[in-house]
């Protein structure tokens, strides 16, 4: 097990490389630059700012030298917000997508596994149909419709709660977390659903069964751990994609995450900042998989690892 | 998809697993199952009408898709000219153009869909059962690809191949395999290890027969199941791309153009959110079941159960 | 568009489902954000109607985080209402846009318009209590334009003398046209006469910095804490993307006339998530409002929706390096006069902006050249430009096939979707749309390789034509249309020489006139501000440049 682990954060490393390498060319050659702007800039002050940056220097070398700086850990100065590093920013931004992130996966976890329980129970019933239904509207109606929707709801309307903002009840965070929270329902219980049939059809299971066992003995102690393999081989970067942010739900709500710092980031042309936060992503990512491999072996003991 | 298995005799002799591969009615008797599940036959049947709907609409609507009517601007539904849906923000109908956006919308779900299918059954499959340094690799790779800066990536393609509605559809089927390459990895881990795939094994069939006859056939009903969950994400993808320039460009439409557009008017032209939307949630729902449907159909255990 | 009254039965089922999920919890646990909203139990302004709230706190809509608040380095609009807070340059705006003493107390020009006089007010502070002198402007200035300083916006600065060789780094910012007389005298020279050099001085490139501050903090200087200004307020919290807040600044020259204690410079860069924040009593203005709700504003907060003239052109540029438009001025012409422009301005584009005839936007005192068509009625354009389509060249059997470009926008999609419908039903043009992300619209419109016509829209940076003419000079580098004409260009060169103001707006209005017979652009619409103010803000006034300064601004009782 342990040497499992050290050979896959010795994997991350390289990885990481290969993922800075194409990054950083990739996001080079989009068209524009950080000061392409409408208003065009005199072109010694465009020469003064690129010379600033290191923009003037050839691409090889400003790849040598971005990755210099990465080993000693400087992620450089952000091109948009003038003033900020990009390490500065991903510490404002993370804690915030985090804290909503994290809720929302637990939110998601809660609501998705009991729909896809009970689904899977009453295969074909009724309550199969009602759970699926419910999961589905999830996916069915995005993020872009929801989260005006229940603004417009439960902040304009009826004003229970805040439309938008940091605040700091908990309040703030009770539309961003649902609204991030309700596609994830929808995946995280059609997959219980789908693998909890195929366990329950199995014969370790069916022996069980016929064994007189109690539905939620089998379920607590055989069934749930392998039905959770797939929801797990999707939950690993879908977690790492929530707690880093969604561009809609910040937008909307307000909220200083990550997801914001991205878009804007890409749109303008901040090669650091976005540089940043794709590799703070992979590095997450790379993260949760390992988490997500370890879990295999315990939740199915067929899948070893070797 | 995969093909219809090839029928073997080392097949015959390694049936004794939960699907022993080719037996020779299988397709035939999934789709006798599938008739009997009413749920799922309600589906295709919608799905079907929906299909035939529209290409039909839009031909013999009197109202073009892309007419505007000056003086029907935003006009709520009215029998009057036909315009049972009202009209958008141009004047135009609203009816032919959700029938219309209906085109390119299942269009898209399903070649991208059909894309990603391909590509992660065979890297998953391929991955999990190979194991060790090869599956580290590959899977590594899924990694990078998920970290890499999606927005980028569609500014490129949109720079380097301009506007081919071809490539829409490739650029979303290759972003979105890697769910279904990380799911099919997770079960294929725990199949390899069974009894039918190490009798197979034993006998000496080559991995890839092993892989195409044992594995991925088994893997179908969890297949089936992220299926119905990757044709709504298509679709929604489809109007992010838009967003980016790369989706489809006016005056055509797609249900998650309508739906973007709809959800600006919320409040002041509720149907020009309302109906696209229930269409689009409608067809989710029906392949939704229709996976639900397949699934069962696929599942060998199922069927010697009732 | 009326909509009925939002029932509230309607929203129980899915609220009820809300507290089952157990998360309708806290409703009232607000933050630390100031002055939840109130119910209107209050007449707004007391019983006299200007009667003061008790709570002096203004909670604005900031737009996009602002990329920095370093005056000289800032260039968004979003940094710039914000800085108008926290520094006071020379000259100043009034609630309605005009401009007044400032910093400076008085000025004077020289007879030949080179030599302008600044005399500062002799109680000038900055935040920390030091005096504001003549020497703090210098230092501005110089730190301005000085090119490692690395400000974007320093060209603005170009008309004052040796401002173009200090920014492009042949002399020495020391070299600049700028010297303190004495403690409370400046002199500013210019290289021409340029009579909107007051205008100009009101933008945040020429404000002053704190010497001392920016010396020891470098460009770090701009953060909470940090930031010495001399304008009525001073940045207390910065909190990225989330607020910006403002506090009164004591020792401001006019401290006695600011009457808000803090500003909240809200973060949002989505007009509707701003909308809903207002509606639901989080702000009391917002930065601008969604197109798309204009209609329904209007029908439902009339009173709260200010809508006003404001100093930008939309308009579509042709491609006159290329076919088609490469000279076939016909051909331009037929497509601008078969727009119905009350139909775009009044239903599509929806703010009731201005329809627009000419490329500069109707200013006090520019007598603009409008052209003859303007006064025909749209059947009379329509049937003109069916002429001059013909004479182009084109007919049913041999339409145009036009590629009309622009960047990824709802509004912008929604006006050219219904342009290409209109040019279809007049001319029987077939028109290709074409949205690019805005990087790559940019370039792609730069290039001019592929283009043919496109969007294009400016936004003047002071009360005066010149900042929309020059933009057309044939060396000036934002001319992606390539128009080159001689006769033009000499007549801005006329213009910028003349020292008597009447005559250099003639002048002026003589370039338009050629620029309007040769159609580079095609003008559809003048831009308006948009704003929601709420009922209990005072001293709110719409005006040209969108200008908004807390200070002239106060919260009613309500």
């Amino acid at each position: 097990m342990l040497g499992f682990i050290v050979r896959r954060v010795l994997d991350a490393i390289p990885t990481l490389l290969v993922l800075v390498t194409v990054a950083f060319f990739m996001i080079r050659l989009a068209p524009g630059g950080p000061f392409d702007a409408e208003k065009r800039l005199p072109p010694q002050v465009e020469q003064n700012l690129r010379a600033a940056y290191h923009l003037d220097e050839p691409l090889p070398l400003q790849f040598v030298r971005y990755v210099g700086n990465l080993a000693r850990g400087d992620f450089g100065p952000s091109f948009q917000y003038r003033d900020r590093t990009v390490t500065e920013l991903i510490a404002i931004g993370f804690p915030v997508s985090f804290r909503i992130g994290g809720l929302a996966l637990l939110v998601a976890l809660l609501a998705g596994l009991s729909l896809g329980t009970v689904a899977a129970l009453r295969q074909n019933g009724a309550a199969d149909h009602a759970a699926m239904a419910v999961a589905m509207a999830g996916i069915s109606v995005p993020t872009f419709v929801v989260a005006p929707l229940l603004v417009l709801l439960f902040a304009v309307t009826l004003g229970w709660l805040p439309a938008g903002g940091l605040g700091s009840g908990p309040a703030n965070l009770v539309l961003p977390v649902l609204t991030l929270a309700l596609p994830q329902v929808a995946y995280i219980a059609r997959l219980t659903r789908g693998s909890l049939i195929e366990v329950l059809r199995s014969p370790f299971i069916r022996t069980a069964r016929a064994q007189g066992l109690p539905l939620h003995t089998i379920l607590r102690y055989h069934a749930l751990k392998p039905a959770l393999v797939p929801v797990l081989s999707y939950l690993g970067p879908a977690a790492a994609g929530l707690i880093t942010g969604s561009v809609v739900v910040e937008q909307i709500f307000g909220l200083p995450g990550l997801g914001r710092y991205f878009v804007t980031g890409a749109l303008n042309r901040d090669y650091t900042l976005v540089m940043g936060i794709v590799i703070f992503y992979g590095a997450l990512i790379i993260l949760c998989n390992l988490v997500v491999d370890l879990l295999y072996g315990w939740l199915d003991p067929r899948a070893v690892q070797r | 998809m995969s093909t219809t298995p090839p029928k073997t005799p080392a097949a015959t002799a390694a049936t004794t697993g939960p699907r022993g591969a080719a037996e020779g009615g299988l397709w035939a008797d999934a789709f006798g199952v599938l008739r009997r599940n009413r749920a799922a036959m309600v589906a295709a049947a919608t799905l079907a009408l929906l299909a035939v709907l529209v290409v039909v609409v839009p031909a013999v609507s009197p109202n073009a898709f892309d007419r505007p009517d000056w003086d029907h601007i935003s006009a709520p539904p009215a029998l009057e000219g036909g315009r049972l849906f009202g009209t958008d923000s141009l004047g135009r109908d609203l009816l032919t153009r959700t029938f219309y956006g209906g085109r390119m919308s299942l269009l898209v779900g399903l070649v991208a869909t059909l894309v990603s299918l391909v590509l992660g059954i065979t890297w998953g499959a391929v991955a999990g059962y190979a194991g060790g340094r090869v599956d580290r690799v590959m899977m590594r790779i899924v990694d990078i690809l998920y970290a890499l800066p999606f927005m980028f990536l569609v500014i490129l393609l949109m720079v380097l191949f301009g506007r081919n509605i071809l490539l829409i559809f490739v650029a979303i089927g290759a972003i979105n395999w890697l769910d279904m390459a990380r799911i099919v990895r997770g079960q294929t881990l725990g199949l390899k290890e069974r009894e039918f795939v190490e009798a197979a094994r034993a006998m000496g069939v080559p991995p890839g027969a092993i892989i195409r006859r044992h594995i991925v056939p088994n893997l179908l009903g969890v297949v089936a199941v992220y299926v119905t969950l990757t044709i709504p994400q298509v679709i929604l993808v489809e109007s992010f791309l838009s967003f980016l320039g790369l989706g489809v460009q006016e005056p055509m439409t797609s249900w998650g153009a309508l739906v973007n557009e709809g959800a600006q008017e919320l409040e002041t032209a509720p149907w020009s959110l309302v109906f696209p939307a229930a269409f689009l949630a409608v067809t989710l729902l029906c392949f939704n079941f229709l996976g639900d449907g397949l699934r069962d159909a696929l599942d060998p255990r199922d069927r010697s159960a009732g | 568009m009326a909509e009925p009254r939002r029932t509230r039965r309607r929203a129980l089922p899915l609220a009820a489902l809300a507290l089952v999920l157990g998360l309708g919890l806290a409703a009232c646990g607000r933050g630390p954000e100031p002055g939840a909203a109130v119910p209107a139990a209050v007449a707004v302004g007391g019983a006299t109607g200007t009667e003061l709230h008790a709570r002096q706190v203004l909670r604005r809509g900031g737009g996009p985080e602002p990329e920095t608040l370093d005056p000289h380095r800032a260039e968004g609009v979003s940094s710039s209402n914000i800085l108008r807070d926290l520094f006071e340059g020379l000259v100043g705006e009034a609630a309605d846009g005009t401009l007044q003493p400032a910093a400076a107390a008085s000025w004077a020009v020289s007879d030949d318009g080179l030599t302008w006089t600044f005399r500062l007010r002799p109680d000038g502070r900055w935040s920390n209590g030091d005096r504001v002198t003549a020497a703090d402007f210098v230092y501005g200035l110089r730190r301005s334009v000085d090119p490692a300083t690395l400000s974007e916006y320093s060209a603005i600065l170009a008309p004052i003398e040796n401002a173009e060789a200090v920014i492009a780094g042949e002399r020495p910012p020391a070299d600049l046209g700028v010297r303190a007389l004495d403690d409370l005298t400046l002199e500013i020279r210019v290289r021409a006469p340029t009579p909107y050099l007051l205008g100009l001085l009101t933008h945040s490139s020429a404000y002053p910095v704190h010497r001392p501050t920016v010396e020891q903090y470098g460009s770090g200087f701009a953060r909470p804490g940090r930031l010495v200004g001399n304008g009525p307020f001073v940045l207390d919290e910065w909190r990225v993307q989330s607020h910006i807040r403002l506090v009164r600044n004591a020792y401001f020259r006019d401290a006695a006339g600011t009457v808000l204690e803090e500003v909240w410079y809200y973060t949002i860069e989505n007009a509707d998530a701003e909308l809903a924040r207002y509606r639901a009593g989080e702000l009391d203005m917002t930065y601008t409002v969604p197109a798309r709700q204009i209609g329904w504003l209007r029908e439902n907060l009339p009173a709260e929706l200010k809508i006003a003239p404001y100093l930008g052109s939309y308009v579509f540029g042709f491609n006159l390096g290329q076919p088609p438009f490469r000279d076939n001025q016909p051909l331009r012409l037929a497509l601008t006069l078969a727009l119905d422009r009350e139909i775009l301005t009044g239903r599509i584009s929806g703010a009731g902006e201005l329809p627009a005839y000419t490329w500069v936007p109707p200013m006090p005192g520019y007598p603009s050249p409008t052209p003859e068509w303007a006064s025909w009625t749209q059947e009379e354009r329509e049937a003109e430009a069916r002429r001059q389509y013909a004479a182009a060249g084109y007919s049913a059997e041999r339409p145009l096939r036009l590629q009309l470009l622009y960047n990824t926008d709802p509004n912008h999609r929604r006006l050219a979707a219904a342009m290409a419908a209109m040019w279809r039903e007049v001319l029987g043009v077939e028109t290709e749309l074409l949205n690019q992300e805005w990087q790559v619209f940019l370039q792609t419109r730069r290039e001019g390789f592929e283009t043919e016509a496109f969007r294009y829209g400016w936004i003047g940076d002071y009360q005066d034509p010149y900042t929309f003419l020059e933009i057309l000079h044939s060396r000036n580098g934002l001319n992606d249309m390539g128009y080159r004409n001689p006769a033009y260009d000499e007549l801005l060169a006329k213009a910028a020489a003349e020292v008597d103001a009447t005559v250099r707006l003639q002048l002026l209005s003589e370039a338009e006139r050629l620029l309007l017979a040769d159609l580079p652009v095609l003008p559809l619409y003048f831009y308006v501000s948009k704003q929601l103010v709420k009922p209990w803000v005072a001293g709110f006034e719409p005006n040209l440049l969108d200008h908004h300064p807390s200070r002239h601004l106060r919260i009613l009782a309500h």
